[in-house]
């Protein structure tokens, strides 16, 4: 293993922009530009009216990921860029799994195993059943290979969504980008915030 | 910028609502956006806007071009020599699929332009029909921003957000894709208003007094300081203020190819031209200078040569108005964050006045080895043939460096670049970044457009002339006066130079035949002249300059020469080679 995998690692980019056509692609190739591939995205609305809120993750080292961070903040529609490993996000992915009703009916324990790891069951039809559950990575993975003897139909997980832990949410600084003269909020940068764990320019 | 502050304090144009077409809304706000030229070509899906454009031909001078990528460099060649914002037009399809190698040039070399293309009607997107192309996600990667208007009431805080968008910070490429039905359809027109900010976007930041101090002090402990400036000097119109900080420091300065002009070629702190086919102290110099203060440049690959042995001796103080080129390619010690034209006289201010002589007699020194083992020969060859040094020392000697030089891509822009003397800003226009063959005859038409009075001179290979020779039609049509040199070596010269010296002289499909390059000029109504005696040179040029209008002239110089200095891909600025 190289340097530069030993730095690898996840991390957690939250990108703020405006709702536009097209924004998507235009964030998406700067990974893609560069052969990075994006292990999770989600796009969804904000703690704000009208602005989204990008999660997406990376596994690079933090130089990549400042890098990539600062491409992205340059294109005109985004407001604001984050990075963050995942001790300093709270995060969660949500799963679902198909299997047959008969097999849980016949088979006590799979409805048990279902249970100690937190899944519910959200639809129960006559030939199958849909659990959820949500959590990290390992713990859906985990209820995977459970079901997997029992003739798992179906599985899907969705991207992740993480909150920063250490944020005050958007709303004041949206009110400082909206001034026609920027305050210190627009200009600082990582070299005035070396202390933060939060990436800004 | 200057003229984007113009714009800024411009009052807004507002009229009592009238109804007009989304077309005439569009030609209005380029009025008001201070337009005069427009090069373009018309097609089906924009025919409404040309429609429009009849009525305002007084206004707005467009230019038919023959093609929509020499549209689109016409228009850069535009924006280069005038700082204005270039405007561009193409149809649907093909016309916008033509543009896309000038708009990828133009965002590499951060050069304005607004382009306006049509597309197919609003309905009919996504059908595969007609010259439809999806021309937003075609252009995306090569664009600053882009955007597809498909109600004509958008367009003027679309065209707005456009202009602002291309020229304000680090400028660069706006396509805005127009409907066909939105072009048509009428809506109540309630003025122009210029754009001064959008909350998203921040071109300008606030400058650090923090960042500014540690530079000045770095830069008065340094012993042997280094500048090496880029064309942010020029896209911030901070000429005057960049040449007040380096007098006032002694500091010896390189330029890129995109930075020449900005202070003159014989100013005594102009050190020379960075880079593979650069000057041989800026290269060697870079590995032992202790301060380097990059301005308004981006460490490009054909700069920095290998990397990991770039500067590693020296602390490095970047200057540059896009965060993202801060610790991109060259990790900064100090980062200035900012427009140079704010910066540096606040970086002045603080600096201590010096003289580093001896420091800058070091670069003389190795501008006398350079010039013993490579220019002389390239300036005053002893050789029959001539070369494509002594048409540049010529072309110099009755310009006196007052022209305006566009040059192609290969062997005669590292010539020209390295050779031609530049008294005037705005006088080197190039395709630098994406390095585009065939980009001169059509950059110095627009060039020409944005600088009427000035002489403009375009120097191409015979491989990139025949790239986009077509233009030659422009010429013959709008008259414009623009002087062509083809500096004739009857091959590829600069890959059949890389051939040579690196795959064995296996001459792999460089030997490249072309036409009658006065009998074309002549169809075209455009006189020229062939020579390939030294003595015709410096009455051909003469005659080429004295013409009243356009003149091709062919000058047939040696075929196998090399441009030296030369740092091979993969080595270090100071493995550069003489020979």
């Amino acid at each position: 293993m190289s340097n530069q995998d030993i730095e690898k690692q996840e991390f957690n980019i939250t990108v703020y922009t405006e709702n536009q056509i097209g924004l998507l692609n235009r964030i998406a190739i700067i990974f893609t530009r560069r052969k990075i591939n994006i292990d999770s995205l989600n796009t969804s609305p904000s703690e704000i009216e009208r602005i989204h809120r990008f999660n997406i993750v990376i596994t690079e080292s933090e130089d990549v990921v400042r890098k990539l961070c600062r491409q992205i903040e340059k294109q005109v529609e985004v407001l604001k860029v984050y990075y963050h490993t995942n001790e300093d996000v709270i995060w969660q992915e949500l799963a679902l799994y198909k299997v047959s009703t008969d097999v849980i009916a016949e088979k006590v324990s799979v409805e048990r195993l279902l249970r100690e790891n937190g899944a519910r069951a959200v639809v129960i039809r006559k030939d199958y059943t849909v659990f959820e559950t949500t959590g990290h990575r390992e713990e859906t993975d985990n209820l995977i290979s459970i079901l997997q003897p029992y003739g798992l139909i179906e599985f899907v997980r969705s991207a992740r969504v993480a909150i920063i832990k250490d944020s005050d949410g958007f709303n004041r600084k949206l009110r400082e980008f909206e001034r026609l003269e920027p305050g210190e909020d627009v200009i600082e940068n990582e070299y005035l915030n070396k202390g933060d764990k939060v990436f800004t320019m | 910028m200057e003229v984007a502050q113009e714009i800024l304090n411009a009052p807004s144009v507002t009229k009592e609502a009238v109804e007009l077409s989304g077309s005439q809304a569009l030609l209005e706000a380029l009025i008001v956006e201070g337009v005069d030229t427009i090069f373009g070509y018309p097609g089906g899906a924009i025919m409404p806007i040309y429609d429009a454009l009849y009525d305002y031909h007084d206004k707005l001078n467009h230019i038919l071009v023959r093609h929509e990528q020499g549209g689109i460099h016409a228009g850069q060649g535009y924006a280069r020599t005038s700082g204005k914002v270039g405007v561009v037009f193409a149809t649907s399809g093909p016309g916008a699929t033509n543009l896309v190698t000038g708009l990828a040039d133009a965002q590499i070399d951060s050069t304005p332009l607004v382009c306006i293309t049509g597309q197919v009607f609003a309905h009919l997107l996504g059908t595969d029909a007609f010259q439809e192309t999806d021309v937003i996600n075609i252009t995306t990667p090569v664009t600053k921003w882009n955007y597809q208007v498909t109600d004509a009431t958008e367009i003027p805080e679309v065209i707005a957000k456009a202009f602002y968008i291309a020229k304000s910070g680090r400028p660069g490429p706006v396509l805005i894709d127009i409907t066909k039905n939105a072009q048509i359809q009428k809506f109540n027109f309630e003025g122009y208003t210029p754009c001064k900010h959008i909350r998203s976007y921040r071109p300008k930041p606030i400058v650090r007094p923090q960042y500014i101090q540690e530079a000045a002090e770095l830069i008065n402990a340094a012993k042997k300081p280094f500048v090496l400036w880029g064309q942010g000097v020029i896209l911030g119109s901070a000429e005057q203020e960049f040449k007040t900080f380096i007098e006032k420091s002694g500091i010896p300065a390189a330029w890129t190819i995109l930075g020449a002009g900005a202070i003159p070629t014989d100013h005594p702190l102009n050190v020379g031209m960075l880079g593979m086919h650069g000057n041989y102290g800026p290269n060697v110099l870079t590995n032992e200078c202790d301060v380097l203060i990059a301005i308004g440049m981006r460490f490009d690959d054909r700069v920095t040569g290998r990397l990991d042995k770039y500067a590693k001796q020296a602390k490095v103080v970047h200057l540059d108005i896009d965060p993202a080129e801060i610790d991109k390619n060259v990790k900064s010690t100090v980062p200035v964050w900012g427009d140079c034209k704010e910066t540096l006289p606040l970086l002045t201010e603080l600096i201590e006045p010096k003289k580093h002589t001896e420091w800058l007699a070091k670069f003389n020194d190795y501008t006398s080895k350079e010039f013993d083992a490579v220019i002389e020969a390239e300036l005053n060859p002893k050789t029959e043939e001539m070369t494509m040094g002594e048409v540049i020392k010529q072309l110099n000697e009755i310009t006196k460096g007052e022209a305006i030089i566009v040059s192609d891509v290969g062997q005669h822009q590292m010539v020209a670049c390295r050779y031609a003397k530049l008294n005037k800003t705005r006088s080197n226009i190039t395709s630098g970044g994406l390095g585009t063959m065939g980009f001169a005859l059509p950059a110095a038409i627009g060039a020409k457009f944005g600088a009427q009075d000035r002489d403009v001179i375009a120097i191409i290979g015979d491989g990139g002339f025949q790239m986009t020779l077509q233009e030659l039609g422009t010429i013959m049509q709008t008259g414009v006066n623009v002087k062509i040199i083809i500096l004739n070596n009857r091959f590829l010269g600069m890959v059949r130079q890389w051939q040579e010296l690196f795959n064995e002289r296996r001459y792999s499909f460089v030997d490249i035949q072309s036409p009658d390059f006065v009998a074309l000029a002549a169809a075209y109504r455009i006189p020229g002249k062939c020579i390939s005696d030294r003595a015709d040179l410096p009455g051909a040029l003469n005659e080429m300059l004295n013409n009243k209008g356009s003149f091709l002239l062919e000058v047939m110089v040696t075929k196998e020469n090399n441009v030296f200095p030369m740092v091979p891909q993969g080595c270090s600025v100071a493995e550069i080679r003489l020979k």
